[in-house]
């Protein structure tokens, strides 16, 4: 059975975390319950003709791709595998809005093409003539864990020696209306909106595409191996340390073994008991990170902090920006990352150097 | 006419997201499709919802749009002359 690592990384965030290392430059905003992405220069990688009719979320996954692709140094991969919680809502509000004001008529092409969640695998696919197997998973906030899973399963078993693999997910104005009606996110001038002090329900929203490539083989420029990804609906918050120490057993490790614990705290006070008990009992003595204050709550933030933990195994550097505790290790070796959306798609993945 | 030819400019850039090209980039005999805008089938699509939703002009036979899409002067051109609102 062929091991997986991850050789090329790619991300499009809410930071600048393109041309800079490794968030540098990352800044808290304590201001927005809905945080934009910083955009590239896309017409650096997307043709004019191309780039008209894609939406935000299509251009920030090709340019997460392009990064990944460079990054890793394959210029042709066997399979693309997408994650994504919404798909291109920004193009299915147009589309729902166009038939509502046009009374089902006049319905226009362009926003109903960009309206479906495989969009953005397909435009990738598209531009780098791949032909191969091209999925999406479109599964809440365990998208791009399914991804995952599918990727690592392809690669183990030599369906495929390249996986392209990412998560992206944008915001549209009317869900983001939506999501504060229903307390999905933070109520407007509620500020400031800070993650681990909130005392109120939502979450700090965000937007972003990160994306990876994973080889069945070891190179100099490898991040990390991905050793295993796990997804479990429902947990009780009492239920979450057995959940990891069992899933870290089937892996042959203990607690003790983790040397970073990336937790996704996103400032709902409501569900942050699933973190809280583990940071403060067994996982007290591990460095733990968080990183929704950066990356804001999405489907796919996830996939943030998988990009967060393979550039910590590379350049073995930990950000200040991101501890959430004082403790630290020599040296970094095997990182755990555990997140939830609201109670429910708890997701464990584990790296190693 | 020209006010016409102005405002089909508009709507062209406007919904076709043609996002670096004004209004002043585009000559009324220009190309729509091929070496002149550029434009191509998806393109077509949207002109055609243009006719029926903003002029009330349906088109019966797609035939008719090689002509009718020529340039912004032969639209033009058609929507005088077929226009029902």
């Amino acid at each position: 059975m062929k091991k997986t690592y991850i050789n090329g990384v790619g991300c499009i965030s809410t930071q600048k975390t393109f041309d800079t290392v490794f968030l540098e430059e990352a800044v808290v905003n304590h201001d927005e319950n809905v945080l934009a992405v910083i955009p590239p220069v896309y017409k650096d990688y997307i043709s004019p003709a191309a780039i008209r009719r894609m939406a935000k979320g299509v251009k920030n996954g090709i340019v997460a791709s392009a990064l990944a692709m460079k990054d890793s140094n394959v210029e042709n991969v066997d399979a693309i595998i997408t994650g994504t919680g919404l798909g291109c809502i920004e193009d299915s509000e147009k589309f729902l809005k166009s038939i509502l004001d046009n009374n089902e008529e006049f319905l226009t092409p362009t926003s109903f093409i960009q309206s479906t969640h495989n969009t953005v695998g397909a435009q990738i696919a598209l531009l780098q003539q791949c032909k191969g197997y091209n999925f999406t998973y479109v599964n809440g906030a365990v998208s791009f864990e399914s991804a995952l899973i599918d990727a690592k399963m392809q690669i183990e078993e030599e369906e495929a020696n390249s996986i392209l693999v990412g998560g992206v997910d944008e915001n549209g104005d009317y869900t983001t209306a939506l999501f504060k009606l229903n307390g999905r996110i933070k109520k407007d001038n509620s500020g400031p909106y800070d993650v681990l002090t909130s005392a109120t329900s939502g979450a700090v929203y965000g937007e972003g595409a990160s994306f990876f490539v994973l080889e069945n083989e070891r190179k100099e420029n490898t991040y990390a191996e991905l050793l295993d990804v796990s997804i479990v609906n429902t947990l009780e918050e009492n239920e979450v340390e057995d959940a990891i120490q069992s899933f870290l057993k089937s892996n042959n490790l203990e607690i003790s073994d983790v040397d970073v614990l990336i937790l996704g705290f996103d400032g709902n006070a409501d569900f942050e008991n699933y973190y809280k008990n583990l940071v403060q009992n067994s996982f007290a003595e591990t460095p733990q990170l968080y990183y929704k204050h950066l990356s804001g709550e999405y489907d796919t933030a996830s996939a943030f902090a998988l990009w967060m933990a393979s550039k910590i195994l590379k350049t073995q550097e930990i950000p200040e920006i991101i501890k959430l505790n004082p403790v630290s290790k020599p040296s970094y070796k095997t990182i755990l990352l555990y997140n939830q959306l609201n109670g429910k798609n708890h997701s464990f993945t584990l790296l190693t150097k | 006419m020209e006010a016409l030819k102005a405002e089909l400019k508009n709507k062209i850039i406007t919904t076709l997201n043609l996002e670096d090209i004004a209004v002043e980039d585009i000559a009324d005999n220009d190309p729509l499709f091929g070496d002149g805008l550029g434009l191509d089938s998806i393109d077509a699509l949207e002109l055609i919802v243009i006719l029926d939703k903003d002029y009330g002009i349906k088109l019966v036979d797609p035939k008719e749009g090689k002509s009718i899409f020529q340039s912004i002067e032969t639209m033009a051109a058609y929507i005088d002359a077929n226009r029902t609102k």
